[in-house]
């Protein structure tokens, strides 16, 4: 079983690196910013099979939730004045 | 086009730049000299079954003193440029009341955050998480408050009270530390204890709860102050 570490990580990395291009190149801010958060929750995912759960527990709390509902927020307020 | 290439370039010179690292990268075989110490001497010297924890709060507390002395300044930071926009009373434009889904969601998923963040950090010297990981999750509970109420204000005073009171206790303990132990932030000002028990560790419970209600009062008001912002 000395495989499945490296294999997940290897997924965990190529997914993140997925969301992370939907992120930057899609057109739709909202998709954008799910994306993003989508990175976060993978790396905390990714922090946890590389067994540091403390750092896991801080990004997905802060990473993926508290970051993509700032996000939102702001897009919310900024949404009269929007250029691209 | 110019702009395009200068990036490119940029990119191409960060990648020269890391690619000795991972090629000259060997995973460590057995732990360091410093790693070493704390793995051995945690568990006899302060008590606490979760090292990382150890060495947050103990080893390096000066440096989590400092992490929430920034975490602070940014939550004031953001209190100070969004207090312009801030609607007098319940003024301005009325929101769109929250669905009943999230309504109904939230009486019953937001109790149960605030414990569970609550539980991640007084056990924060036994499992993993501890004061940071615990604060975020409360704040992602009043989060979820404050998304099913759009109208509702929270007490900024009382969030201002705990925020500052845990934050003095905390020095307060930090110089305790000073004047009955070995040093500043040093946690054998209580009894040590039994390893793996919930009152053990000496102030490390302690320490990390008002970190945790810290850091959760301080993200809260954050998102308290971006919600009740109008405009921008």
């Amino acid at each position: 079983m000395a495989w499945i570490t490296p294999a997940l990580t290897v997924l965990l990395a190529a997914a993140m690196i997925g969301a992370a291009l939907v992120a930057v190149l899609g057109r739709s801010l909202p998709i954008a910013i799910l994306a993003a958060g989508l990175v976060s929750l993978l790396a905390s995912v990714l922090f946890l099979v590389l067994a540091s759960p403390d750092v896991a527990m801080t990004e997905a709390a802060i990473g993926s939730g508290l970051t993509t509902f700032l996000f939102f927020f702001v897009l919310g307020r900024v949404r009269g004045g929007e250029h691209d | 086009m110019i702009r395009r290439a200068a990036a490119l370039a940029l990119i191409a010179a960060l990648g020269a730049l890391l690619l000795p690292l991972l090629l000259g990268y060997h995973p460590d075989e057995a732990l360091n000299l410093t790693a070493c110490y704390y793995a051995e001497r945690t568990a006899a010297d302060l008590g606490a079954a979760n090292i990382v924890t150890a060495i947050v709060v103990t080893y390096r507390g000066l440096d989590t003193l400092g992490e929430v002395t920034v975490l602070f300044l940014s939550a004031a930071v953001v209190g100070l440029v969004l207090a312009r926009g801030r609607t007098a009373t319940t003024g301005g434009r009325p929101r769109l009341p929250a669905g009943e889904l999230l309504t109904t969601g939230s009486r019953l998923l937001a109790p149960l955050i605030m414990l569970l963040g609550i539980y991640i950090f007084v056990n924060g010297h036994l499992t993993p998480g501890g004061g940071f990981q615990g604060g975020a999750v409360i704040a992602s509970g009043v989060l979820l408050l404050l998304l099913a109420e759009p109208g509702r204000r929270l007490g900024h005073r009382v969030i201002a009270l705990v925020e500052s009171l845990s934050g003095l206790a905390y020095v307060a303990i930090g110089v305790a530390g000073l004047v009955y132990a070995g040093g500043f932030l040093d946690n054998r000002i209580l009894p040590i204890g039994t390893l793996g028990e919930l009152a053990s560790a000496g102030a490390i419970p302690v320490i990390y709860s008002l970190i945790g209600l810290k850091v959760g009062a301080e993200f809260s008001s954050m998102l308290a102050n971006l919600s009740e912002t109008e405009e921008l």
